[in-house]
């Protein structure tokens, strides 16, 4: 029956039976519970006695993403808004210290690349640097920036800064000499290889580079919001597990890993758009 | 003797050894090359022809001595000197097309776009590439498509010199007799000046005005100038049944199999090192007023 299908409608059937079954499995799995309201307020303090009650069921996950999903932007005071709202902040952050990030780390990528001394002059403080978990900064950054926002868009930007400015180093420096020979050849000036000829060449390292750090930047940015509170997804994640409600706790998580997913594909998108076969 | 359009004068290149000492790669080379001539240089791997060419190009200076293209020093790059390289050296990120035009673009400024794109499909199809092909990445043409495209890209530029270092090095030899008819028939439109490296006898032959003959290396020097008394327009079929054929090709081959070595490792002394002319000439009465050694054979030196 599957024969005269092609690999890719294939694969999306066996995708799908998985997730069908996955959530099968995952539904059998939990015993029915009492809903929410017919608990103890003992109960609800400890999990609902039973060992599992804790963890919902999809059908209930199911439920709340439709309900979610149908009013995302909704806005009823500081501890009950919207996930649509929520995501918002963590990408406005996460936008926010990556462009700043960008603008230091491409140009001075550049700058790194083209030069010998530079680059070896740089190298010690980048090796040094990189290796730290951007959270380790936070402390540091709340003391001396005295501001929650501004701190976590610094981290964001600290994490996200390495991977560009040494792919972008790395790319920049690795371009063919025999097309700057192209570029000098044909008279062109600086700007104009820089512009024609070395950032094309270095373009798909480049992009890769960036593409790791959107990654790590959505991976901090969690982490980074349950850290300073107030808003943003990291935020709600930590704010539902304190009102022990699994139901959304689970929601966001499958929410934080579609977002990732969309800003991954984005530029996955882009990286193809520059890729150039020799 | 008026100067020549292109004039190397006491050319010397050393490199660090990397054991602390200089290697010499040649010393005073010193020779000239007219305008509209076509010249072939064959030598050893080694010897010092992509050294030669570099320094041709403005891509490398030579550690001393002077090159003159007509009568100003070379100092850098210029669009005045076009280059191929061996490994074609296209952006493969540009369509063939666009590879001629960033060339057009870069040599005519004040061009318009049409313009340019004309002028860039004009070249293309000399060497036979027209149509969807033009529109094609380099990574999607064969090794002697993505040659003809490096061929168009510099002849569409009319530079004053034109530069080849091994062009059809990395083709098999069925493709690279079509390019090099296709070069000729080019060539033979523009009476553009031609430094070519090769390492193939018969493709100097069949392609050269004259060919400079190298030594081995270290201290490799142009030694000889060997003048191609053939007749154009030549046609690889035919020029092998020419009475000049067989003499020069013997003579070079006896020189790079035994004479480039023997010839090796001279030094200078500071003395300009010309290349001895030779001409070889089989047909007619012998035109040799001197006596020689050997009879079909004439060493001029300049
Ligand atoms: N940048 C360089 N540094 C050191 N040695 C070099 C450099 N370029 C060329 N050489 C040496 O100079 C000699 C001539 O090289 P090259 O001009 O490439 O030879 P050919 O093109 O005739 O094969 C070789 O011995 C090579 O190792
Ligand atoms: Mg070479």
């Amino acid at each position: 029956m599957l024969d005269n299908l092609s690999t890719n409608q294939r694969a999306a059937v066996l995708s799908v039976v998985m997730l069908v079954v996955g959530l099968l499995i995952w539904e059998a799995a939990i015993p029915a519970q009492k809903a929410a309201s017919e608990l103890t307020e003992y109960e609800r303090l400890t999990g609902g006695g039973a060992p599992k009650a804790g963890v919902p069921p999809p059908s209930q996950v199911l439920a709340k993403a439709w309900e979610q999903l149908s009013n995302p932007f909704y806005d009823a005071g500081p501890n009950d808004k919207g996930i649509g709202i929520q995501i918002g902040y963590s990408i406005y952050r996460v936008l926010t210290g990556y462009i700043l990030a960008a603008l230091i780390a491409i140009p001075l990528g550049f700058l790194i690349g083209m030069s010998q001394v530079a680059y070896k002059a740089f190298n010690p403080f980048i090796q040094v640097l990189r290796p730290i978990s951007p959270l380790a900064w936070m402390p540091l950054a709340l003391f001396i920036i005295q501001d929650s926002e501004a701190s976590a868009i610094f981290v964001i930007f600290i994490c996200s800064i390495w991977p560009m400015l040494i792919n972008t180093a790395f790319g920049v420096a690795g371009v063919r000499q025999d097309w700057v020979n192209v570029a000098r050849t044909h008279e062109l000036n600086g700007i104009k290889t820089a512009f024609m000829v070395i950032l094309p060449a270095a373009a798909p390292t480049i992009i890769t580079g960036m593409r790791i750090s959107i990654g790590i930047a959505w991976l901090v940015i969690v982490a980074a919001e349950m850290l300073v509170g107030g808003t943003g997804i990291g935020y709600y994640v930590w704010n539902e597990w304190n009102n022990l409600d699994l139901t959304s706790v689970i929601f966001s998580i499958l929410m934080i890993g579609v977002v990732g997913m969309l800003l991954d594909s984005a530029f996955g998108f882009l990286q193809r758009a520059v890729t150039y076969a020799e | 003797m008026s100067k020549p359009f292109l004039s190397i004068e006491n050319m010397t290149q050393t490199f660090p050894d990397g054991q602390g000492g200089t290697l010499t790669v040649f010393e005073d080379a010193t020779f000239g090359i007219d305008k509209g001539e076509f010249v072939c240089i064959l030598g050893h791997s080694g010897c010092g022809k992509s050294t030669i060419m570099n320094i041709l190009a403005g891509l490398a200076e030579p550690t001393s001595g002077v090159v003159k293209m007509d009568g100003f020093e070379v100092s850098g790059p210029s669009l005045d000197r076009g280059v191929v390289f061996q490994n074609y050296s296209l952006l493969p990120w540009l369509s063939t097309l666009k590879n001629v035009t960033f060339g057009v673009k870069a040599r005519y400024p004040d061009w318009s776009k049409a313009k340019v794109e004309a002028h860039a499909r004009e070249y293309l199809a000399m060497v036979g590439l027209e149509g969807d092909v033009v529109h094609r990445k380099p990574s999607q043409l064969s090794g002697g498509m993505r040659q003809r495209v490096s061929i168009a890209r510099a002849f569409a530029n009319h530079p004053k010199l034109l530069l080849l270092d091994e062009p059809f090095g990395a083709l098999d030899a069925l493709t690279r007799g079509t390019i090099q008819d296709e070069l000729l028939k080019i060539w033979g439109g523009t009476e553009q000046t031609v430094f070519m490296i090769t390492h193939d006898i018969d493709e100097a032959i069949l392609l050269a005005d004259r060919i400079l003959l190298m030594t081995n290396g270290p201290f490799a020097r142009v030694a000889e100038s060997v003048e191609i008394t053939i007749p154009r327009p030549r046609n690889r079929t035919d020029i092998v049944e020419h009475p000049n054929y067989y003499a020069i090709r013997n003579h070079l081959v006896q020189f790079l199999g035994q004479r480039s070595k023997e010839l090796a490792g001279q030094q200078s002394g500071g003395e300009p090192q010309s290349p001895t002319r030779v001409v070889i000439d089989k047909t007619g009465p012998a035109p040799d007023p001197e006596p020689t050694t050997k009879p079909q054979l004439r060493a001029v030196n300049d």
